[in-house]
């Protein structure tokens, strides 16, 4: 097996004691930025990117990987211990979490939830390494329609599967797009919607919109719910760790649905958040312990957990194989290649192998020593969220700025970031979805530019994205996806109603 | 998140802030529409125009805000309070230091506006006394600079105080 030898190649790439200390720092970053609230893995990711410029492609993507596996592992801890989610997709976890947190079983909800993580993501990186190489070499026959026909299927997605109303997803990705084709018409070489503003030339930069949307914007969502935080301390030594870890066989089954469906809501861009909770509601319904969920049930931690980390781990498989990100996070990655002259896409597996293989290394002892750190630092991890909100707000702004300031090296992208904050909060506030509009501006260009290729070459008629089988497919699949709400509902209604719910 | 009606606490309706942000997505759409005519959107010899793409982008925000509004007008519940004012003024109190930060740092640098608003914001909302406050509002830029500066070697914008003390 040539994938086989990649990997070893790649674990021998990342084991270099450069990228085994790269790993520790951007764990230990990431899980400080999954405990602090107003700082997630996407824009936590964006903050940190600039770090990384002096740092070779392969060592800097380990080390923002590292920090997107520290973000997860980190966003359990407040939901088990404050009953706060440090990130969306742990929301889920806080059910069963914080419950056992106050029968005095943190130690045990902690260690399963890192292990479920760990599982979780184990399982996707598996699958990343068998599938991703042959995603990626079926996509090396892809043309300008097919690559417009997977941005397609992406974007349906988003419309079909989020739990925001469809139209406001619509809105919000389509002002996506809008933003990204600000600036210089690479195709035409003409200047468009800049409306003689010099400083629109170079248009939005999606990572400005990350850090606005995801960072201000959350610190002004904590801000309006005036946190207070009341949380449990937990005690996690040997003895509970072993004895947690003899429980979680037991919930074999649980953990291996929980694995595949985040798998495949990570794949396809739902992402983790809907993955956890999706996970539960499953594990809820099919446990024999279904009613005694949310009063701190073991199992009602290890679903969420694991769907979640599977998911926002296989969100890399798309990224790396086709150059869609599966998630707000995988998008920031991918404007890091970006910038260090990598072309995501399929010819990354072919011209990059050291490259890719060092990420997928990466991932699996990434996540072994991310679940060694925070087994050994809840104490310490805990005691940064006791650090009041008006010590740590400004502290994140000012890294917001920082981050902000060095994408470009321009003050003028500062202040877009804050107002891209401020219309963050209003659009959460108003059940607007954020993540596709943070894709449409990443892959607003290349979308276009493979639609208007793929017009180039019909003359202008839309009949080419069903020209052949595979274009037709998936643009199929998009349609379906687009419609996967009003198709379910009829779908059920033609069913007979089962008796057992 | 709370969305529910809350009858006690006063506040901007919730339907006004989301029908003005739905009308103001429609004005943005104009804006894009307008800018992708000025710069043609049609077929050209050569195939489509700059102008072409986001053209039938603006079309669908249009299109996407006038459904969205309406929803709104029609569903939306006219007691439903956005936020509280006494949450507002908490979110306000972390917007306007921000706002002035953001315009300082193109100013003074980020370093000296980074210590004034870390000094602020504890000062202000978080009343410490002046020992802890000058502490972590003159450490945590000191500590910014040795890590950006000098270990990743990248540059942030600096001001006056910065070139006086010869960086």
């Amino acid at each position: 097996m040539e994938e086989l030898g990649n990997l070893f190649h790649g674990f021998a790439v990342v084991l270099q004691p450069y990228n085994i200390m790269v790993m520790i720092v951007g764990i230990l970053l990431g899980v400080i930025i999954g405990v602090l609230p107003g700082l997630g893995g996407a824009n936590g990711v964006a903050i940190l990117l600039p770090l990384t410029f002096s740092m070779s492609p392969t060592s800097a993507i380990i080390m923002l990987s590292c920090i997107y596996w520290g973000a997860l592992f980190g966003g359990a801890i407040t939901s088990v211990l404050f009953n706060i989610p440090g990130e969306p997709w742990s929301v889920a976890t806080t059910f069963d979490g914080h419950p056992m947190a106050q029968k005095g079983q943190a130690g045990e909800a902690l260690t399963a939830a890192f292990t479920s993580s760990f599982v979780g993501a184990l399982f996707a990186v598996i699958m990343i390494t068998l599938v991703a190489p042959l995603v990626a070499a079926f996509a090396l026959r892809f043309g300008p329609a097919e690559k417009f026909g997977v941005y397609f299927l992406a974007f349906c997605s988003f419309v079909g599967m989020s739990k925001e109303p469809p139209f406001k997803t619509v809105a919000a990705m389509m002002i996506g797009f809008a933003l990204a084709s600000v600036g210089l018409d690479e195709m035409t070489g003409q200047l468009r919607l800049t409306f003689g503003f010099e400083k629109l030339l170079t248009g939005f930069d999606f990572l400005i919109a990350v850090i606005g949307l995801f960072g201000i914007g959350e610190i002004l969502l904590t801000m309006e719910e005036g946190l207070s935080f009341k949380g449990r301390s937990a005690k996690i030594n040997l003895k509970v760790v072993f004895q947690t870890w003899a429980q979680l066989p037991k919930f074999w089954i649980t953990s291996l649905r929980s694995c595949i469906i985040g798998c495949w809501m990570g794949i396809t861009p739902a992402g983790a958040t809907p993955a956890s909770f999706m996970s539960y509601g499953i594990a809820k319904r099919a446990s024999k312990n279904g009613d005694k969920f949310g009063t701190g049930e073991i199992e009602g931690v290890v679903a969420p957990e694991t769907a979640a980390h599977a998911a926002g781990t296989s969100a890399l498989l798309p990224m790396l194989a086709l150059g869609v990100p599966g998630s707000p996070t995988a998008a920031v990655l991918l404007g890091g290649l970006l910038i260090w002259g990598l072309q995501p896409g399929p010819m990354l597996f072919v011209e990059q192998k050291e490259f890719v293989w060092g990420l997928i290394a990466s991932m699996y002892l990434g996540n072994v020593v991310g679940l060694l750190i925070v087994l050994t630092c809840v104490p310490l991890l805990a005691a940064i969220l006791r650090v009041p909100f008006s010590i740590i707000a400004p502290i994140i702004l000012v890294f917001c700025a920082i981050g902000a300031y060095s994408v470009h090296n321009s003050t003028f992208d500062v202040m877009l970031m804050m107002v891209f904050g401020v219309f963050g909060y209003l659009l959460k506030k108003c059940n607007y979805p954020l993540a596709p509009m943070v894709l449409a501006i990443v892959l607003g260009n290349a979308a276009e530019e493979s639609f208007r290729q793929s017009l180039l070459a019909s003359q202008g008629s839309l009949t080419i994205f069903w020209s052949n089988w595979l274009v037709g497919s998936i643009m199929g699949l998009g349609l379906i996806a687009l419609f996967w709400p009003l198709i379910s509902q009829a779908l059920s209604r033609m069913r007979p109603r089962p008796v057992t719910t | 998140m709370s969305d529910g009606p809350e009858g006690t606490l006063s506040g901007p309706g919730h339907r006004t802030v989301e029908l003005a942000l739905a009308a103001f997505m429609a004005l943005f759409a104009l804006v894009v529409i307008g800018g992708s005519m000025q710069v043609g959107f049609q077929w050209a010899f050569d195939g489509p125009q700059a102008g072409f793409f986001p053209f039938y982008i603006g079309l669908f925000i249009l299109g996407a805000s006038i459904v969205n509004f309406w929803h709104t007008w029609t569903e939306v519940p006219r007691d439903q309070v956005f936020a509280s004012w006494g949450q507002l003024t908490q979110v306000m109190s972390v917007v306007i230091p921000s706002a002035i930060y953001v315009v300082l740092v193109s100013w003074i640098g980020i370093y000296v506006s980074s210590m004034l608003l870390i000094g602020v914001f504890m000062k202000w909302l978080g009343r410490y006394g002046w020992p802890l406050v000058l502490l972590i509002a003159v450490g945590v830029p000191v500590m910014t600079f040795v890590v950006f500066e000098r270990w990743f070697l990248v540059p942030l914008p600096k001001g006056p105080v910065e070139y006086w003390l010869g960086f």
